[in-house]
């Protein structure tokens, strides 16, 4: 093996040893990176851990360390205990481990090493594994009278309670967590490498639009005034007055101001623009008005 | 209420004779958490009869600060200064052990020069921790100028950590792949100088005083001793383990980084009592030297980390100039580098023992989980059988004896 990592006797034939030494209690062995794994039957594991220590070949003499691990996405047997093995004789480490479940004690290993007593304190605090046959299981690293188990991923990372010393008190108080400021967790993984998260930011696009913010219209939405397109029906159904347009002449051409009614026009003239003020507004000032 | 009344005024019946409290009770004191003696935040609700001992129960998880909770919350790289405080009395010792079980993971290789800066800062480390326990112990039974010399030779080993990482204590100089940065020629030949003149002067003539000292003797000698059976059962590595008889030291039998190619020898005892313990740590402290002056002496030149550009970054001056590096730079100190799936146990030999570190790698930048084995859990659980009949004053050398540091046991 190229790196440096510690370097002990090979596991060549171990795994073979192990089925032989356990028989059917052992579901699955493996040799990942150098390192024997074996899970076991959870009601299995004394006399499968008894073998690994006195089967000749094996003698696995020391506890060095019992890990749990929470695997959410297991399903019910979310918990692992995870064992680890030294072998002073053969220079050798394996590790052991079972599942379980938040209602299934697994059996105590005390009575093989005493090392183990503390160990499985640690995982039932820390992961609210049941020991059956431990005699001491209370907490251990955490407060007298915490609640919950903190190592489990579904434990928040900033805990439910917090505590500081009350001076009209003058004893230390317990209160609910406030964070001054929020947690912020920074999600570094790529963008291109499958990672969803939200910039900050980014989530509002994909809320509804909010009341209020119109859409600008494009260029070719935008209709010049006197188009017949854009001239504003007036509702219907909605009338202020009583009279009829027949008895007040309402939308009619002014009587006698219609261009054919004009007496002193000359047809073949250009028609009369309807709104003078406009086409003033168009032509250039002469120099001397505009200064 | 009438039994009560009956006891004030001493009447007695002849089913229970005896008048008030006469049966002497066995007493429960607190030993901490808050005492000198205690090395950190321990409670020890201990048992007494008379000034025997009967039992003892350790409180600990006074200075719980959910360390592997947080690691699973940071990158690979982030991770790692949380290692310095966990026995921050040893810390480079502390992050060899998560050095190496990433460079595991990543079957990454490492340069020669920065492996053997890594046994050349081990051994210092090992120095500096045995520095303050035999000092502390030499004082927990009551002779206070041995722990005055030690604590002279730890300053100077912090000083050589300043130099070479920048911080006295909380180095966060081991990085995966290597070392952070390389050790200047002028700092080796300083330690060389150490090694030959002031450290052997100072740590022999310190030592003088109390390993022949009758007093230390006995307060130290055939106190709390343990059997080679109960070493094995107990779980107990590191100096605990060898004072009991068992030539058993990670360095030897498990070689990682250089040890392989050093010369040392494996200090055993003879009775496991206290006072073995205290001259296994002696010896180790000679051993120690031994190592540091095989390290200067071939230490070769080259790289200091691993050119692997996916995992350690490139140098600054380097980044100022290719934009590939640049790029490295900031993907590495943002998101950092993945480590494929899979799990390890890795174990070093800490100046306290075996320190371990089971790390379960998902794929992603941060590790699923990242359990941490403290030395000092087998150590202090093993304290009630191995202070059973003694007497209450034996507790501060068997504890300094056990050289306990809570930053690692409470993680």
């Amino acid at each position: 093996m190229p790196t440096v990592a510690p370097r002990y006797a090979a596991n060549d034939g171990l795994i073979d040893a192990a089925r032989a030494a356990i028989g059917d209690a052992l579901i699955e062995a493996y040799d990942k990176v150098g390192e024997v794994s074996l899970t076991i039957e959870r009601d299995q594991i004394v006399p499968a851990l008894v073998a690994l220590r006195d089967t000749p070949g094996l003698e696995y003499q020391q506890l060095m360390e019992i890990a749990g691990v929470d695997y959410p996405a297991n399903g019910a047997e979310r918990f692992e205990v995870v064992y680890h093995l030294l072998s002073l004789t053969r220079n050798s480490r394996i590790r052991v481990r079972v599942r379980t479940d938040e209602a299934h004690a697994v059996p105590s290993v005390t009575g093989i090493w005493p090392v183990a007593g503390w160990l499985e304190r640690e995982v039932f605090d820390m992961y609210g594994v049941l020991f059956d046959g431990n005699p001491d299981l209370r907490r251990i690293l955490t407060d007298y009278g915490f609640r919950g188990h903190p190592q489990r991923k579904d434990f928040p990372l900033t805990g439910y309670v917090e505590l500081r010393y009350s001076e009209t008190d003058k004893r230390v108080v317990y209160e609910p967590v406030q964070l001054a400021q929020d947690y912020r967790t920074f999600e570094f993984q790529s963008p291109w490498e499958g990672a969803s998260y939200t910039l900050p930011g980014d989530e509002k696009a994909a809320l509804p639009q909010a009341k209020g913010a119109m859409t600008p219209v494009t260029a070719d939405q935008i209709k010049r005034a006197d188009t017949s397109e854009s001239k504003a029906q007036a509702p219907a159904g909605d009338k202020k007055v009583t009279d009829t347009p027949a008895d007040t002449g309402a939308g009619k051409p002014h009587p006698g101001n219609a261009p054919s009614e004009k007496p002193d026009r000359d047809p073949s003239a250009p028609p009369v623009q309807t709104t003078p003020a406009k086409e003033e507004r168009s032509d250039p000032l002469p120099p001397e008005e505009h200064k | 209420m009438a039994d009560y009344v009956d006891e004030l005024i001493g009447r007695t019946d002849a089913s229970d004779p005896t008048p008030g409290d006469t049966e002497i009770q066995n007493y429960t004191i607190n030993f901490g958490p808050q005492h000198p003696a205690a090395h950190g935040v321990l409670r020890l609700v201990m048992e007494l009869e008379g000034e025997i001992i009967e039992r003892i129960d350790p409180h600990v998880g006074l200075l719980h600060r959910g360390t592997e909770k947080l690691i699973e919350h940071k990158t690979y790289l982030q991770a790692l200064p949380y290692f310095d405080r966990l026995d921050y009395c040893s810390p480079m010792c502390m992050e060899h052990s998560y050095v190496l079980a990433v460079e595991k993971l990543l079957d990454l290789e490492v340069p020669l020069r920065a492996q053997y800066i890594r046994v050349l800062f081990a051994e210092i480390t090992r120095i500096m921790n045995h520095m303050l326990n035999l000092g502390s112990h030499v004082m927990d039974v009551g002779a206070m100028t041995p722990n005055l010399w030690f604590f002279e030779l730890r300053e100077d080993t912090m000083g050589f950590y300043e130099r070479a990482s920048g911080a006295r204590m909380h180095a966060a100089y081991l990085r995966p792949g290597g070392v952070h940065q390389d050790v200047p020629l002028r700092l080796l030949t300083d330690i060389g100088d150490w090694v030959d003149t002031r450290l052997p002067k100072l740590f022999e003539d310190a030592v003088s005083l109390v390993a022949d000292n009758r007093i230390f003797k006995q307060r130290n000698v055939d106190i709390a001793t343990v059997s080679r059976e109960d070493a094995i059962a107990w779980g107990f590595s590191g100096p605990m383990i060898r004072a009991a008889g068992i030539p058993w030291d990670l360095r030897k039998s498990q070689p990682y980084d250089v040890y392989d190619r050093m010369e040392f020898d494996v200090p055993v005892g003879t009775r496991g009592d206290c006072y073995d313990r205290f001259m296994v740590r002696v010896e180790e402290v000679r051993q120690s030297a031994r190592i540091i002056k095989q390290c200067l002496r071939d230490m070769p030149e080259g790289p200091i980390a691993s050119l692997d550009r996916k995992v350690v970054p490139p140098k600054r001056g380097e980044m100022k100039r290719s934009m590939e590096a640049l790029i490295h730079h900031f993907k590495l100190y943002t998101e950092g580098f993945h480590v494929p799936a899979g799990e390890v146990y890795v174990a070093t030999e800490s100046p306290k023992g075996e320190f371990g570190v089971y790390l379960v790698a998902d794929g992603s930048n941060k590790p699923y989980r990242c359990k941490i084995r403290p030395t000092a859990f087998s150590h202090l659980q093993a304290m009630d059988f191995m202070s059973k009949g003694h007497m209450l004053a034996d507790t501060t050398a068997i504890l300094g004896a056990m050289d306990i540091v809570f930053g690692e046991c409470d993680r």
